[in-house]
């Protein structure tokens, strides 16, 4: 329990990417089995334990503390499990728990005896113990790992290909032994589970310029909507929905798992649709990120699934297939499978490259971000590989915004300011209408920092106001009307695309501008 | 208690004696001041005169000026100030920190603590019990989630981060006066020999503390122009914590910021200083020395300065004890 609280607590406190990966890593190594795949299942929110509620806690602590000294404590540090583990009668002895014997205790004491187990628990914990076994058994560890991120660590700790790693993935289940035992130079597990995510195959972004090298016979082209990219299987009877990244997320999407009746694997993108009119991405996004989704929601914002290509069909693994023939397959599957909400993306009819480059700047459906390019003779290989596929997209929406606020970075930017809200006129006042933290060369943040540090008007906690003069062009690939912005809009990876130092901020973008930009 | 109000009382300077006609730790000029320790909103300059330990007159001369005050009178035994008689009594916080004990032979004994810890701390004396009937107390830590931990424990922490992150920096956020020395002091002790990196900030007062016979050992600054990043990898820098929103974190190699403090305690607080490496060092006492300290010196009267007051107040009650807070205006919330 020691090792997976200092994890914890290392992990929580640290921003980039690569030291979470590092701290996993040293865990993975030093730890064994069962205990590294129970916290790798705990980070990852696969464990699943689910009798500790916050109410059971908080009788826990009333019976220990006195009620008003609990509330002002509670109020000053703002985390029910945190307040518990700070305030609880230190142990005299601590006892190192092993992880397995704490989450074999959490999911099989029966309820009633439940509270009194844990106070038990915790009377013989140090204070760090106490907070991580708080959070193991409520659930939500907050330490801002994603199952992505995790699967990477553990690829890393193996030098195994992360596309395997996610293959085998969801047929696991904790605590992943077969999982560690791969990563240390043993067998690769089957994938036993049904309906098993396949790594996507992503393409790599081009030009007019770059594609002028290609001969144009050998490829084809179609629409790159503006959704999400999904991976849709049916298995045995097995039906899943994954992200491209492997999450499941069937459970939000139930009209699309009734539609797929059918035994396969098919990678297309996720929409809503209502009748023939795609709706913009905001309406996708409403239905995003829900553990489970109302009948309401789903007649309001119908999901469609638009089919790129087929993996599997039928038992048979199509992937090595050349694309051309794989989607001469797929017309005759999209008929057989039969269901409104599946069809297939159109190929698009084009003699060069700049018909290609006529289609892509007149779309015929404000939904479309730009066209795929792919090789006829391209097998489907999960990765981004350069060379078979290309995304061609829209040229980004530009504006010209004043910078508002400004925030300091982390790691490499530790004393920097690089993390920017920024806005645009109102009449005659400025309204936020975005953040940014890319987009700007080494030399530009130096010269963004140093206006930051030298036109500080007021200081919040970490934020800064500034002074309206910096005008930055700010590039982004869509806007979403937001009730939940105070401007009504929301940008889609906004980034600082030109510092603008020959415009003053006066002449900067009106809001109205934006607004127009809504279809 | 009718003894108490004799004694001391609070006016907008702060507090004051009216039978010694002075201020403790006024947060305005004044005619004359005690000054329990040195940190800034206890010790502030431009009083007519100044009764301190001679270690936070010299302090105060290093942060103000020689002139920070008309005149200066070394606190030494017990001495008598108008109709009172006063002694200054090791307070534990920071090198040169006192509690200042103040007897008038109708109305009893006070005892303001000023700012106090009782864990041990190798850069400076350690906190005396002092028996008294009012006991003025602070409360920066005053809730009972705050328990420091051992401070050598979190050092270990710094130094498993560097044997893990071996080409990043380590960049310690710590106050000049107090806390940058007794990290260092725990640095040394916990078997750390190579120099330690200090801002240009931290310089005078680290040569104070080695003055006064604290081996802070091999002291560098963390200045050198043109020094490349890569020589500050896998190293320790010290600065003060407002350093890190300047310009000067920069010059570091993807730096580990840590901040040794008793507020690291609360994770919201680390986060939202952008800390990467909490370290709870405190130099005030945490909730079980505060009320360990309230118990065992057991006055008539407890009062309450600045921090927390109500939870301490609560916890009086809970224990039957009279108790009464200040609510002395001007003291920001404790830097720690």
């Amino acid at each position: 329990m020691r090792a997976f609280a200092a994890l914890l607590e290392r992990l929580a406190f640290t921003p980039q990417r690569n030291g979470k990966i590092t701290h996993l890593k040293q865990y993975f190594s030093a730890t064994p089995d069962p205990a590294r795949g129970l916290a790798l299942a705990a980070i990852t929110g696969d464990l699943g334990l689910k009798a500790v509620t916050p109410s059971l806690l908080r009788g826990l602590a009333a019976e220990r503390v006195d009620p008003e000294l609990f509330a002002m404590s509670y109020d000053f540090v703002g985390d029910l499990a945190e307040t518990i583990a700070l305030i609880w009668q230190p142990a005299s002895t601590t006892t190192d728990v092993p992880l397995p014997e704490l989450v074999d205790e959490l999911t099989n004491t029966p309820k009633s005896q439940l509270p009194a187990r844990i106070a038990d628990r915790l009377d013989t914990m140090s204070a760090n113990d106490r907070y991580a076994y708080l959070k193991l058994a409520t659930g939500g560890l907050r330490v801002g790992v994603s199952g992505r991120l995790a699967r990477m660590a553990l690829a890393d700790f193996g030098s195994l290909p992360l596309a395997d790693v996610e293959e085998i993935w969801h047929g696991l289940t904790p605590p992943y032994a077969n999982l560690f035992a791969w990563a240390e130079g043993g067998e690769k597990p089957e994938a036993a589970a049904h309906a098993p995510f396949r790594p996507v195959m992503l393409s790599t972004p081009t030009d007019l310029a770059a594609l002028s090298g290609y001969d144009r016979a050998e490829y084809v082209a179609e629409w790159k909507w503006d959704g999400i990219r999904v991976q849709a299987v049916c298995d045995q009877g097995t039906r899943r929905l994954y992200t491209r990244t492997g999450d499941d997320i069937s459970a939000a999407f139930p009209d699309i798992i009734d539609a797929l009746d059918f035994d396969g694997t098919l990678d297309g993108e996720l929409l809503i649709k209502r009748d023939d009119i795609i709706a913009p991405f905001g309406d996708l996004q409403k239905r995003l990120g829900r553990k489970t989704v109302s009948r309401k929601m789903q007649e309001s914002h119908p999901a469609h699934m638009r089919v790129y290509d087929v993996l599997m069909w039928e038992g048979h693994d199509l992937r090595a297939l050349p694309f051309a023939e794989r989607r001469g397959q797929m017309d005759q599957i999209i008929k057989t499978i039969d269901q409104p909400r599946i069809d297939l993306s159109p190929l698009l009819d084009f003699a060069t490259w700049d018909d290609l480059a006529a289609l892509r700047a007149d779309p015929p459906d404000t939904v479309i971000e730009g066209v795929m390019i792919k090789r006829r003779d391209s097998p489907y290989l999960g990765g981004r590989m350069k060379g078979p596929w290309f995304k061609w997209k829209r040229d980004p929406m530009l504006i010209d915004a004043v910078l508002m606020y400004a925030q300091r970075g982390h790691g490499k930017r530790s004393g920097f300011y690089s993390d920017f809200t920024f806005g645009v006129w109102d009449a005659d006042a400025l309204v936020p209408v975005g953040k940014a933290y890319f987009g700007f060369t080494d030399d530009e943040l130096k010269e963004l920092d140093r206006f930051v540090r030298n036109n500080t008007t007021e200081t919040f906690g970490p934020v800064r106001a500034l002074k309206p003069l910096k005008v930055v062009e700010v590039a982004f690939e869509g806007l979403n009307r937001s009730p939940r912005h105070k401007s009504g809009v929301a940008m889609r990876f906004p980034r600082i695309s030109r510092i603008r130092d020959d415009k003053p901020a006066a002449e900067a973008d009106q809001i109205q501008t934006l607004r127009d930009m809504l279809d | 208690m009718s003894t108490a109000s004799g004694l001391l009382e609070i006016r907008p300077e702060g507090l004051y004696c009216p039978p010694g006609g002075f201020y403790i730790d006024p947060v305005k000029p004044v005619d004359k001041a005690l000054i329990t320790h040195g940190h800034a909103d206890h010790a502030r300059a431009g009083h007519g005169a100044v009764m301190a330990t001679s270690q936070t007159l010299d302090i105060m001369a290093i942060r103000y000026g020689e002139d920070f005050t008309g005149s200066r009178q070394i606190a030494n035994g017990t001495q008598t100030v108008n109709d009172v008689s006063v002694s200054f009594h090791p307070a534990g916080h920071v090198l040169g920190s006192a509690q200042i004990k103040i007897t008038h032979k109708s109305t009893g004994t006070a005892v303001i603590t000023g700012d106090y810890s009782r864990q041990p701390n190798p850069a400076c004396a350690p906190f005396e019990p002092v028996p008294c009937d009012i006991l003025v107390t602070e409360a920066t830590f005053a809730l009972p989630v705050f328990r420091h931990p051992d401070p050598l424990g979190e050092i270990a922490r710094v130094l498993a981060s560097i044997e893990a992150f071996p080409d990043r920096a380590h960049l310690i956020g710590a106050y000049a006066l107090g806390k940058a020395q007794r990290v260092i002091m725990l640095l040394r002790m916990a078997g750390w020999d190579c120099p330690i990196f200090i801002h240009g900030a931290l310089q005078r007062l680290c040569d104070y503390h080695i003055d006064q016979g604290v081996p802070l050992g091999d002291l560098r600054p963390a200045t050198i122009d043109r020094g490349k990043k890569s020589d500050f990898a896998g190293q320790i820098i010290l600065g003060p914590p407002s350093a890190f929103a300047a310009t000067w974190a920069q010059r570091f190699p993807d730096p580990v910021i840590c901040f040794a403090s008793g507020w690291m305690q609360v994770r919201a607080r680390a986060r939202q200083r952008g800390v990467e490496l909490p370290l709870i060092i405190s130099d005030h006492v945490d909730w079980p020395d505060l009320t360990q300290t309230i118990t065992e010196l057991n006055p008539a009267e407890t009062w309450v300065t600045h921090g927390r007051e109500d939870a301490l107040l609560r916890w009086c009650e809970l224990q039957g004890r009279t108790a009464r807070p200040l609510r002395l205006l001007g003291y920001e919330e404790e830097q720690d």
